[in-house]
């Protein structure tokens, strides 16, 4: 395919506000996991385990015109806007292509759905919600993708993507097509999903939280961290220092929570990737991986990543340092694949004490330099959802 | 303009059991009448999944059955572009009443069936499918938004794409914020190429609001299920196809529109 230009791009995690302090952390090994100790959920080992919060929060405002959308998610969402400059870089992309042209494609899995918890939390006798709720600026999925596409001032297409943990990588493949079929010249795309007791109780009840800061690739690893983030990416045809270069999507038809054992969709989704940015395997020079931290994920996704690559391709997962941002895992790993691309930085597994004696891909421990030119990141979701996508520079 | 060549359609609402019972009643020439008609149980989820799957994942995958049926496609190769502006409203509650109480121990399988994408997760697993699929929520908007990323998909992908839409009333208290009447389902697959062409179908975005004119379904008697029921602000688009003359219509996402062009093939779609 023809390279897609990403002019620009912003993360906020608990890794820090912005790429510098991501790159940051990256380089000095420093995770952003803590104990849990979101609002009232028991912080007793397995139920909260660790989470990736975003500092400062709680204390950020919407625009006074958008207080209608405040809820946790969205002033996540704002505050990554007015972040590396990329709200100022979208104006530039609406100056260039017209405001009806540039697309806001955004994933999410749970939205503003901690406004509804606590709402039910507030019901009057009689059962009702309190009046101040609003569910459709709040709770309803498509709120994100209304909230930055006002605060943007742009008026093209807006889609909200939910595909559990591949939403935000979805968003380039979408906003791809649009723009190959004409429907727009550019798209904001990325996503948002933050702390929430639905996703803390719910993957406690799977048994999938880690009582300790996940460590993806450890031959004791026991489960995830949660974490919130928002990151976001503008795309367009235009010259760029890095882009999309290939993508694959495929479904494993095999279960809603459990990957398929063989890896097959993995497989063919990294396959894709390759093919259609017209690159060998060993034209890859790191693979961030999904990289979850739960026995399977991370079993499944070693022997489909030493399939398509063998064991000379580098790869790590960094969701030691961020938790598992659900998601907008896709677009956190993205924008870090971007800072691996343009720093010639290999980050190495953190947390980790041994590597899984199983694996065979080519898990790394250490962070390494080395000039690093294209880069494959894998985002899977519940429902058998994979997505691959290969980000380089261009030529 | 995107083009694309409707190849499948399916329909499941109130008065309307399916395509061809539909068919007539959508053009024009049956009468409409709202009777409450419950989806049929869809033959490709095992009778365990089917004890495990709610209204709105039975509703989605006997519509996505019946146009790829009528398509004549493999479904396990089918790229897929499933929408419901609400989900599953009935687990989504559960787990919030779950929450709001003492023992918060949420139920595994409602939260594996909590992802928007449930109905999307359960197709390809009950039709062993590797082919990409994905699940968009955009509120009233999810019609016009779902029907342009497909068509932009098919357009980039030259494959045809089975675009299904669904969506269900959430139970109380949640009805009170967002209303919704009615179980409605509409699928459609949209080829790259006229085999099997029911219908050409052409569409773009555009800046401007969608006027009610074209926007809202041509029957009087089916207006009021389009304002009800987000999935069912297909019921325009389904006339088109159903009435096989040339016409335009469009489908409001925010304060833009999809505006849609339909004409009947010009072979009928015999073998």
């Amino acid at each position: 395919m023809r390279p897609l230009g990403i002019s620009a791009h912003t993360v906020v995690s608990a890794m820090g506000r912005g790429k510098a302090a991501t790159l940051a952390a990256l380089r000095s090994r420093q995770g952003g996991l803590r104990p849990c100790d979101f609002e009232d959920v028991a912080p007793d080992g397995k139920i909260g385990g660790y989470i990736g919060r975003v500092e400062g929060l709680e204390a950020h405002s919407l625009p006074e015109a958008l207080a209608g959308y405040d809820c946790r998610n969205n002033r996540l969402a704002d505050m990554a806007l007015r972040t590396d400059g990329f709200a100022e870089a979208v104006a530039g992309a609406a100056e260039r292509h017209g405001p009806e042209r540039v697309a806001v494609i955004l994933g999410t899995s749970t939205s503003g759905v901690l406004a509804s918890e606590d709402a039910y939390r507030h019901r009057d006798g009689a059962g009702a919600l309190p009046a101040g709720f609003d569910f459709e600026r709040t709770h309803d999925l498509f709120s994100l993708s209304r909230f930055v596409r006002a605060a943007l001032g742009l008026r093209g297409p807006a889609m909200v993507v939910s595909t559990a943990c591949a939403s935000s990588a979805k968003t380039f493949i979408d906003a791809h097509q649009l723009i190959a079929a004409g429907a727009c010249d550019a798209a904001v795309v990325g996503g948002v999903d933050s702390l929430c007791r639905m996703t803390l109780y719910g993957f406690s009840a799977l048994d999938l939280i880690s009582a300790t800061p996940c460590r993806p690739c450890d031959a004791a690893r026991d489960g995830i961290s949660i974490g919130e983030a928002a990151g976001f990416a503008l795309l367009e045809r235009a010259e760029s220092e890095i882009a999309l270069l290939g993508y694959g999507a495929t479904s494993d038809g095999y279960h809603m929570s459990a990957p398929h054992p063989q890896g097959v969709g993995a497989i063919g989704a990294m396959r894709e990737a390759l093919a259609r940015a017209g690159l060998r395997p060993d034209e890859i020079d790191y693979v961030n991986l999904h990289g979850t931290g739960t026995r399977a994920n991370d079993a499944v996704e070693d022997h489909a990543v030493a399939d398509v690559f063998g064991p000379g391709v580098a790869c790590s997962s960094t969701k030691g340092w961020s938790g598992h941002t659900l998601g907008s895992a896709g677009i956190v790993e993205a924008v870090i694949a971007a800072l691996c691309i343009r720093e010639g930085l290999l980050p190495g597994c953190l947390n980790l004490t041994e590597i899984d004696p199983g694996f065979s891909a080519g898990v790394l421990a250490e962070n390494r330099e080395q000039a690093v030119r294209r880069v494959v990141s894998n985002s899977f979701g519940f429902g058998g959802i994979n997505c691959s996508l290969v980000l380089g520079r261009p030529g | 303009m995107m083009r694309a060549y409707v190849t499948g359609v399916a329909v499941w609402g109130p008065g309307l059991a399916g395509w061809e019972a539909s068919r007539p009643i959508l053009a024009g020439e049956a009468p409409y009448v709202a009777t409450a008609t419950p989806p049929p149980l869809p033959s490709i989820l095992s009778a365990t999944e089917r004890r495990r799957t709610g209204t709105t994942v039975r509703l989605a995958l006997a519509a996505a059955q019946a146009a790829t049926e009528m398509a004549g496609l493999e479904p396990d190769a089918l790229r897929s572009v499933f929408a419901s502006a609400n989900g599953d409203g009935a687990v989504v509650h559960a787990i919030l009443e779950t929450l709001a109480g003492t023992d918060r121990s949420v139920s595994p399988t409602h939260f594996h069936n909590s992802v928007h994408n449930a109905a999307a997760g359960y197709w390809t697993i009950a039709t062993g499918s590797g082919a990409a699929a994905t699940c968009l929520g955009c509120h009233d908007a999810t019609f016009a938004a779902a029907l342009l990323k497909a068509m932009a998909e098919v357009a980039c992908e030259a494959a045809p794409v089975l675009l299904c839409l669904y969506d269900a009333p959430l139970p109380q208290p949640l009805d009170s914020k967002r209303h919704t009447e009615a179980v409605f389902a509409a699928a459609f697959v949209l080829a790259p190429g006229p085999d099997g062409c029911l219908a050409v179908l052409e569409a773009e975005y555009a800046a401007g609001p969608a006027s009610a004119e074209l926007a809202e379904p041509r029957l009087p008697a089916l207006r009021g299920l389009s304002r009800v029921n987000p999935a069912a602000r297909s019921l325009r688009l389904l006339e088109a196809i159903a009435r096989q003359v040339p016409d335009a219509c469009c489908a409001g996402l925010l304060d833009g529109r999809v505006d849609m062009r339909i004409a009947p093939c010009s072979t009928a779609a015999a073998s």
